[in-house]
């Protein structure tokens, strides 16, 4: 394990368009033999130690007269950035932006790069002028301010947040050419707030309420409505993203989490909570977020993104060159942990068991990794996950079978991508 | 919180008894302040299924037309089909077929959804800056350019509710887990 962790540091800082990893060995497609791969790892960790320690090992030409060791540092900042060389960034639209995958490494998106979606835009609101209204079936119609919130026994989570419509495209076909594309729309952040259950407490929960409908304070006033009991089991009212205030573009300053459910529930900048007897039936869940089946038909209050796994590298996009390949990917079950990651290399004819980084949290991301070494041929690389349920992630086939091809939405079948010959990755689906 | 021992004793009672799984009263902080009514109206302006929440006023067909041309057309298109922005009208009968076209008309299933959502989120540039009597007149134009109610029709707290949308029973509950484990490996 130690080895492994030193070939983690060793590999490229940033993992786009790499996957470089030179080896004299070729001895197939094969999951890679322990002997191979360390050799693989002495070469990779002596690479890095070089480039880190003495950089007048660097070809002339690539001397600057900015060495490192010849000139001050520059002083300590209040607040970070990252390296000027890291460049990894979302890919925006007009109403979300794309986590770049294919760069990140373990399971935490940097704040900075977790998805977006909104429905009009991201508010500017002062935290201090922020108020929750609680009301409708309670005891005692609230109002809390941040302050008060902060004040309540507070709950840290690693979750994944999943926009249902992440991947959405790919039900019409191989739609994405990264997987920044074909699974840009989830995240995972350390969240932290007070459980839901507790703010609802405060104000006291009639008998009689049933459902509660949630609402921002953006520009859509985006709302939602959710089964109360469903809810007051895991939900958190967040106003803390990996260690700091939330960003604005995550419900700044405060965001309603529901582990596992399809992001759009999560409601952010959240201002009001009513408690009711019936759903509110939005537009949000009757035009949008319903799946409609090929008999006409729309699924309605379908809450839990269902396990899902996908390769991060290498992936659309990424060239590899023969050799010691890491395959690494994420897998995530919005109904608890991933138990189990396969991989396979030749298009699901044949699975191996990938290795699982621990520690596993349910209904977050969880990193897999696989050792390959690739001969050059055609390669046909695919991940499947399966949760504690005993859930197994569907092959697209049986997914259409069950789905038809037009309920825009959880998506989740096993991804495929395809290495040619010259080491190019596509996305195509088998 | 301050609850007499024999009170706690009679709750554990109770649930031995009954087997009612009684939640305790959970423990309060005092944390947050009452609401009054008047923040709660200024806030509450979800419209439930049966007309909850409608505020007083009314619009006519006519009128909505003369609201959906000032404020809405420039991004639905002239008769809520042409966009650029969403597809407002027709698509009837489509939602079985292989090219479905989902709109108020063909897939909505509640007539007040449509006066919650456009008062709360739309001309998208302008929310919330409707009056009353203009949502009910745009929403008046959007159920009769879907076929749902008359040219001559009048829309207010008591006829909304009981718009008959073509696509009311359309909608399941989420029946997943769907795909067997067999489906799954396959
Ligand atoms: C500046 C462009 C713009 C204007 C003006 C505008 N809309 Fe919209 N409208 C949109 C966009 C964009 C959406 C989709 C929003 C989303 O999905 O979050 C939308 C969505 C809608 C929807 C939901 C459609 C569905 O099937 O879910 C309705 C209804 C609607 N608009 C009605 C109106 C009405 C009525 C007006 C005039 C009072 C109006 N809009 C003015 C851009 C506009």
């Amino acid at each position: 394990m130690p080895v492994l962790g030193a070939i983690d540091k060793g590999s490229p800082m940033s993992q786009q368009n790499e996957g470089k990893v030179v080896s004299s060995e070729l001895d197939g497609n094969n999951p890679v033999g322990r002997r191979a791969w360390l050799i693989s790892a002495v070469a990779t960790i002596g690479a890095t130690a070089a480039s880190v320690i003495a950089p007048s090992l660097l070809p002339a030409a690539e001397q600057s007269d900015t060495d490192p060791t010849r000139v001050p540092g520059r002083m300590p900042s209040p607040y970070g950035a990252r390296a000027s060389a890291e460049t990894a960034r979302r890919l925006t639209t007009a109403t979300h932006s794309l986590t770049p995958h294919q760069s990140l490494h373990g399971i935490v998106t940097p704040s900075a790069l977790h998805f977006e979606r909104h429905h009009n835009g991201v508010p500017a609101i002062h935290p201090d002028r922020h108020r929750l209204l609680i009301h409708g079936l309670v005891e005692r119609p609230l109002v809390f301010s941040m302050a008060d919130l902060t004040r309540f026994p507070s709950v840290t989570r690693m979750l994944f947040i999943e926009c249902s419509g992440n991947s959405g495209k790919e039900w019409k076909g191989p739609t994405g050419k990264m997987v920044q594309e074909t699974h840009g729309l989830m995240s995972t952040s350390e969240w932290t707030g007070v459980p839901l259950s507790t703010v609802l407490a405060e104000a006291g929960i009639k008998p009689d309420a049933a459902w509660v409908l949630a609402e921002g304070s953006d520009a859509a006033a985006m709302t939602r409505s959710l089964p109360l009991a469903e809810v007051l089991k895991e939900a958190l009212l967040c106003y803390g993203q990996n260690g700091e205030a939330l960003r604005p573009e995550q419900g700044y300053p405060l965001r309603l989490v529901i582990p596992g459910w399809e992001g759009n529930t999560c409601i952010k900048w959240l201002r009001r909570l009513k408690l009711g007897a019936m759903p509110f039936m939005t537009r949000e869940e009757t035009s949008r977020y319903t799946d409609l089946m090929p008999d006409g038909t729309a699924r309605q209050f379908s809450f839990a993104m269902e396990a899902k796994s996908v390769i991060t590298s290498p992936s659309g996009g990424q060239q590899i060159e023969p050799g010691f390949v890491e395959i690494r990917g994420l897998a995530w079950s919005g109904r608890g942990a991933v138990t189990g990651v396969e991989v396979s290399t030749d298009g699901g004819r044949t699975w191996d068991q990938a290795r699982l980084q621990e520690p596993v949290f349910p209904r977050c991301h969880t990193r897999f990794r696989f050792d390959w070494r690739w001969n050059g041929t055609e390669a046909i690389l695919q991940s499947r996950c399966t949760d504690e349920t005993g859930y197994v992630q569907p092959a697209r086939a049986a997914l259409v079978a069950a789905r038809g091809v037009n309920s825009s939405y959880h998506y989740n079948a096993i991804q495929t991508w395809q290495v040619s010959p010259d080491g190019q990755v596509t996305n195509v689906q088998v | 919180m301050c609850r007499s021992k024999v009170a706690v004793s009679l709750t554990s009672f109770a649930l031995l008894c009954c087997g009612l799984a009684l939640a305790e009263e959970p423990p309060r902080y005092g944390f947050g302040r009452p609401a009054t009514e008047a923040e709660i109206n200024a806030w509450n302006i979800d419209i439930a299924p049966d007309g909850t929440g409608l505020p007083s006023g009314r619009g006519t067909v006519t009128k909505g037309a003369a609201v959906y041309a000032a404020k809405c057309a420039s991004c639905h298109g002239a008769t809520g089909i042409e966009g650029p922005q969403t597809r407002l009208v027709g698509g009837q009968g489509s939602l079985a077929t292989d090219k479905p076209v989902k709109t108020i008309g063909s897939f909505w299933p509640y007539a007040t959804t449509l006066y919650d959502y456009i008062y709360r989120a739309m001309p998208l540039t302008e929310p919330q800056s409707l009056t009353s009597d203009e949502v009910y007149a745009v929403v008046a134009w959007l159920l009769h350019t879907n076929g749902i109610i008359s040219a001559e029709s009048t829309i207010d707290a008591n006829t909304l509710p009981h718009a008959r949308m073509p696509n009311r029973n359309g909608f399941v509950s989420d029946p997943r887990p769907d795909l067997s484990k067999s489906m799954q490996r396959e």
